[in-house]
């Protein structure tokens, strides 16, 4: 049985990467990422509510009449996301004002109720909580890698912190590349990181 | 499999799951009631320790509110030992190049401008964000200036500010921001300190 949750986790994190492989959730994605840490704040409020909300839903979903599941998933994943909206502008203010519209549209987010769709309903209790994590964490990885490297190009700084000295190019802009920082560079980051990780994930499975 | 579609089942699981989720998001308003109060009164007293000089009293309690151009700016006066030693301006404008521009003007009581801090904005990254204080001197060319002998636009059109490079819409903007905080500052304010005489010349007009 662990090893099964382990494999449910592990799926979510890359053979079901629900950013680099799915590419769903793209809108958080490509927006929020412009920092790293932006990135992973994101990442991991959405990993909350996905175990929530997949927690949640695997304990009731029996008891849901059929015609009124869609209705009543959002109104579950609504209110855990209010919940994390509340706890955020109370006690982690910087990345709520940061993060700002974003967190409230984690209701909207298609992963979290595909997940609660076509995984939570289905299944029990704690595979739904280890579907979560995984996808949850496969989520947070992607949206750190890519806010990293937006961060690193863009800014030329890592987590915040502004390197100094890049000057081994004459040509580079002195302060970033700021394409990066603007949406066009997500996408071209965005590109390159899928190529990247799918290349990866391909010879890990290859190997295995 | 999940229970039969009939009216009364349906009825009651929404009217159960809506009536728990809003006892929790209930009892977590409750608990974050007093942070997210607390967060707030921080963030509006950091903005004016910012553009005033230091004060003592909490000048979130005693706001003065003016509703002009579709939105409100609020006045925020500060007291050191029960003086006076200036009044912050939160304003804004809406022709800012990525939208509105929420900005706090600290003026002395004189009228003279002591610093100007950018809260929130959307202008360009690399071009119109150099508004911000940290990241040029254009904000800065607003310290000490007085805006009774100081044209708040940019000298293309006439005024006395040097507008960013490559980034005129967002000069403008940020001139219209402190316009209107002077503006309020002068009309409201200054008034009621017994200012006004010195400032313009619109209550000799009406003697």
């Amino acid at each position: 049985m662990m090893k099964k949750r382990i494999q449910i986790i592990l799926r979510g994190i890359f053979k079901e990467n629900p950013a680099f492989v799915l590419l769903l959730g793209m809108c958080p994605t490509l927006a929020t990422t412009s920092s790293a840490i932006n990135g992973l704040s994101m990442g991991l409020a959405t990993t909350f509510t996905l175990m929530l909300s997949n927690l949640t839903i695997s304990l009731i979903s029996k008891l849901i009449p059929n015609k009124v599941r869609i209705p009543s998933y959002i109104i579950i994943i609504a209110s855990f996301v209010t919940v994390i909206d509340l706890l955020m502008a109370g006690f982690l203010p910087d990345i709520h004002s940061q993060l700002g519209i974003f967190i409230p549209l984690i209701t909207v987010n298609c992963i979290v109720f595909a997940r609660a769709e076509s995984f939570a309903s289905k299944n029990g209790a704690l595979d739904s909580i280890s579907d979560g994590l995984g996808i949850g964490l496969g989520f947070t990885l992607a949206l750190t890698a890519l806010g990293f490297v937006r961060e690193l190009l863009g800014a030329y700084s890592i987590f915040g912190y502004k390197l100094n000295g890049i000057t081994f190019l004459e040509s580079l802009p002195s302060d970033g590349i700021i394409i990066f920082i603007l949406a066009p560079g997500a996408f071209i980051a965005l590109a390159y990181l899928i190529v990247l990780f799918n290349m990866l994930k391909n010879k890990l499975i290859k190997n295995n | 499999m999940a229970k039969e579609s009939s009216f009364k089942n349906m009825v009651i699981t929404l009217l159960v799951i809506t009536l728990i989720s809003s006892a929790l998001l209930g009892g977590v308003y409750e608990l974050t009631k007093d942070a997210i109060a607390a967060v707030k009164i921080r963030k509006i007293n950091n903005g004016i320790s910012n553009v005033l000089p230091a004060f003592d009293n909490n000048p979130s309690e005693n706001v003065h509110k003016k509703f002009i151009d579709g939105d409100t700016v609020y006045v925020y006066t500060a007291t050191k030992d029960e003086k006076i030693v200036g009044s912050a301006v939160q304003t804004f404008t809406n022709t800012g190049y990525g939208g509105k521009i929420v900005m706090m003007v600290g003026f002395l009581t004189n009228g003279e401008i002591n610093k100007i801090d950018v809260i929130s904005h959307s202008e360009t990254p690399g071009l119109g964000d150099k508004i911000e204080p940290k990241k040029t001197d254009f904000n800065v060319q607003f310290n000490g200036k007085n805006p009774k002998d100081y044209k708040l636009a940019i000298r293309k059109e006439g005024g006395d500010v040097d507008a960013m490079s490559g980034s005129t819409v967002s000069s403008k903007a940020f001139c219209d921001a402190v316009a209107r905080a002077y503006k309020v500052f002068r009309e409201d304010i200054m008034k009621d300190q017994g200012k006004w005489d010195d400032v313009s010349g619109a209550t000799q007009q009406k003697k």
